[in-house]
């Protein structure tokens, strides 16, 4: 199957080349178990840790110590009456959460989970497939999981969804871009999209400590990775799909039972994939933080790929329980106006760096090449317009006095009680006053 | 090498080893190629605009999964990319956006338009039977197995071709993209029939600040324990009637009326005290 593709065969590709069939079988199984115990573990997990930082036991009820809650729940689920709208495109309705599902278990075949390990007899890679163009097989997943929230919202046939629908698909398309735009310098330092060879790359260690990650050589296309892989899950405080204070629901509004489940499910394993791609891409994959032999070959890699995927999963939680949701005009202006030209600057950075690097330039031509780098920057920050100047003929909207309160108003204590004016009144004689009254 | 004699080399003749049709593609192609046309005919024929969309999306797919078994997986994932991922959902955005039953009128708005359609359409089917025909009898199939294995695989070799082949038709259509781009966001930003573009929020409450006068809504009727009405004036904390909760059209409640609420409201009524308790006779 992977002989197809062989381009220069990566040493993981060759590994792979050999597999029996059977045992290709038992990875698609193993990959299907471990991304939805995964899933199920996550639920719980992230229960537990948003409850923690709230200061509440969490779930704690069902199994030991409450870690089976989300089977209960999902069990609880797969039972509940399957409802469709009146108004709702009867099969559109029903292809869409299987649309979202699919590629989100697709995209993780390419992913290494660890590196050659003997399988029943068998030497093989802890991975399914190893595609010169492994990295591009999760972008088109994820740009094909859209159409699962797309489709969902335009099917159910009410406002709500819908809207959350062509939020969605802005959402993803956008922060795709600057997702694509980070992995392109991880691609031009590897030489390869296939994700053996971008972890094969990171074996090595910098300046004899740090690991060779990406995402320490590269941590600015680092930090943009991460933002938009937020983004394009759908995740707090990017979850503008599915806003509840605005939306309902966003796009499974009107979803039950087993259709509303397999959402839920395609939601986690996007979050699992998403950072198991930044584990392969940024964090060395499967290697351990040191080089050498130790707890470094074999079986070892699976847990430390776990161990970092983890970390990222921890860290959707950690944003999810501290940060409030973006509005949706700010979230767009991070995605076109911040994210995607840093990238852009970035991967010309890294052009130029790597270039410098290949050519073995003297240190004359290396200080000439700076030169023309900062003469540029001095350039284009001349060419920068002033900023603007504030209009004095404006009204202020804050400060003055009408029709806003003056900055220095002193705002007394307490207002003054009903009660005196009642004092100050005529007074008729009572025959009976109030306590208050007679002091 | 200067970018003129790149431009100006041709491409070298490549020796094209012939290469077979193995058993896995014959079968990808037997069951990809006809739902590739069920994809086509269901998007011509399906009612629903957003059906037919998705009826070219399962062709869409097919193409590219057939691209990645003929060898250019690249091509394969740029197309489900590209196509699928950007292009129809963009489709889809605007179709969802007009709404789900609106239908396509079959009113001709451009005069000859079914005749050209038809002409061309014509043309274009003799020139896709020419081409098929041609690719069916007289070519050499070459196979990438080459292409794919050396000078850095797949990827490698489009980029290298790219960059230096066609150069100038690949920067040329990247100029034409930006183009449409900023034409577009012209189109967008400026507004439509010669008025200036919309105003920002911070632009629109400057102005209101600017003329003057009531910043805020103006009161609406007063509403008491006595009358609800719309007639009904809003009443000032003096007691006064505010004359801009009167309208125009309709004739206020005789102020007269409301006595007890002025007094109510100006703070001139009695309050309830122990008096209350001693019921209304004392």
């Amino acid at each position: 199957m992977t002989k197809y593709f062989a381009a220069e065969i990566g040493d993981t590709a060759e590994v792979l080349a050999d597999d029996p069939i059977w045992l290709i079988l038992v990875k698609v199984v193993g990959i299907f178990a471990f991304l939805v115990v995964m899933t199920l573990f996550m639920i719980n997990w992230e229960r537990k840790v948003v409850a923690r930082m709230q200061h509440r036991p969490g779930p704690n009820r069902v199994g030991p110590n409450g870690w089976l809650q989300s089977l209960a729940d999902g069990l609880k689920l797969a039972f509940k009456e399957d409802i469709r709208p009146v108004l709702a495109d009867k099969w559109v309705f029903f292809l869409a959460p299987v649309i979202s599902c699919i590629p989100a278990f697709l995209a993780f075949s390419v992913i290494p989970l660890a590196g050659e390990v003997s399988m029943f007899g068998e030497r093989t890679a802890l991975q399914l497939v190893d595609l010169p163009v492994g990295v591009l097989v999760v972008l088109a997943c994820s740009s094909l999981g859209v159409y699962g929230i797309v489709l969902s919202g335009w099917a159910s046939g009410s406002p709500y969804p819908l809207l959350g629908a062509l939020r969605s698909a802005a959402q993803v398309i956008s922060y795709e871009i600057a997702m694509g735009l980070s992995i392109v310098a991880v691609i031009m330092f590897t030489g390869s999209m296939s994700t053996g060879d971008i972890v094969g790359a990171q074996a090595s260690t910098v300046l004899g400590v740090l690991p060779g990650w990406f995402g320490i050589l590269l941590f600015p296309s680092f930090v943009i990775y991460v933002v938009s892989m937020v983004g394009e899950t759908n995740r707090a405080p990017f979850d503008l799909p599915e806003a509840e204070s605005e939306l309902v629901g966003g796009f499974h509004t009107e979803y039950s039972s087993l259709k509303f489940a397999l959402f839920f499910l395609a939601e986690y394993v996007n979050m699992v994939t998403v950072s198991a791609l930044a584990t392969t891409l940024f964090l060395g994959g499967y290697h351990a933080p040191w080089s050498g032999e130790f707890m470094n070959t074999g079986w070892w890699g699976l847990l430390w790929f776990i161990i970092k995927t983890l970390a990222f999963l921890f860290l959707f939680i950690w944003l999810r329980g501290t940060l409030p949701r973006l509005r949706y005009d700010q979230f767009m202006k991070l995605g076109w106006k911040v994210l995607v030209p840093t990238s852009l600057v970035w991967i010309m950075a890294v052009a130029v760096i790597r270039t410098g690097a290949i050519q073995q330039l003297s240190t004359a031509q290396r200080l000439i090449a700076l030169g023309v780098i900062v003469g540029l920057v001095l350039l284009v920050s001349f060419l920068l317009p002033d900023k603007k100047v504030q209009d004095t003929k404006g009204v202020p909207l804050a400060g003055s006095g009408f029709p806003v309160p003056p900055l220095d108003l002193a705002v007394p204590k307490s207002a003054p009680k009903r009660k005196v004016k009642v004092a100050n009144l005529p007074k008729e004689t009572a025959a009976v006053t109030t306590g208050k009254e007679a002091e | 090498m200067s970018l003129l004699t790149f431009l100006a080399q041709q491409p070298e003749p490549v020796q094209r080893a012939v290469d077979t049709v193995t058993t896995g593609e014959a079968i990808s192609f037997w069951v990809l190629g006809p739902l590739a046309l069920a994809g086509a005919l269901g998007m011509l024929f399906a009612r629903n605009a957003v059906h037919s969309a998705l009826w070219l999306v399962v062709t869409m797919l097919s193409l590219g999964v057939l691209y990645m078994v003929q060898q250019a997986p690249f091509l394969g994932f740029v197309q489900i990319i590209v196509y699928t991922g950007a292009i129809m959902m963009l489709f889809l955005f605007v179709l969802m956006m007009v709404g789900r039953d609106s239908s396509d009128s079959v009113v001709e708005v451009i005069r000859g338009q079914r005749l050209a359609a038809a002409l061309l359409g014509i043309g274009f089917a003799v020139l896709m039977v020419g081409s098929v025909a041609r690719a069916l009898t007289s070519v050499q199939p070459a196979g990438l197995a080459e292409a794919n294995t050396t000078n850095g695989g797949n990827v490698g070799n489009i980029g290298q071709k790219l960059f230096t082949d066609y150069l100038f038709p690949f920067e040329l259509t990247s100029a034409l993209l930006i183009v449409a781009a900023l034409g577009a966001m012209i189109l967008a930003f400026v507004g439509r029939d010669g008025k200036p573009a919309k105003k920002t929020q911070r632009e629109l409450v400057e102005e209101r600040f600017q003329a003057g006068g009531r910043v805020g809504s103006i009161p609406g009727p007063g509403v008491f324990a006595t009358a609800n009405s719309v007639a009904t004036p809003a009443l000032l904390p003096d007691g006064s009637v505010a004359e801009e909760s009167l309208f125009d059209v309709i004739e206020a409640t005789d102020k007269s009326r409301l006595s007890d609420d002025v007094a109510e409201v100006a703070g001139t009524a009695h309050e309830p005290d122990a008096h209350a308790l001693k019921g209304s006779e004392s």
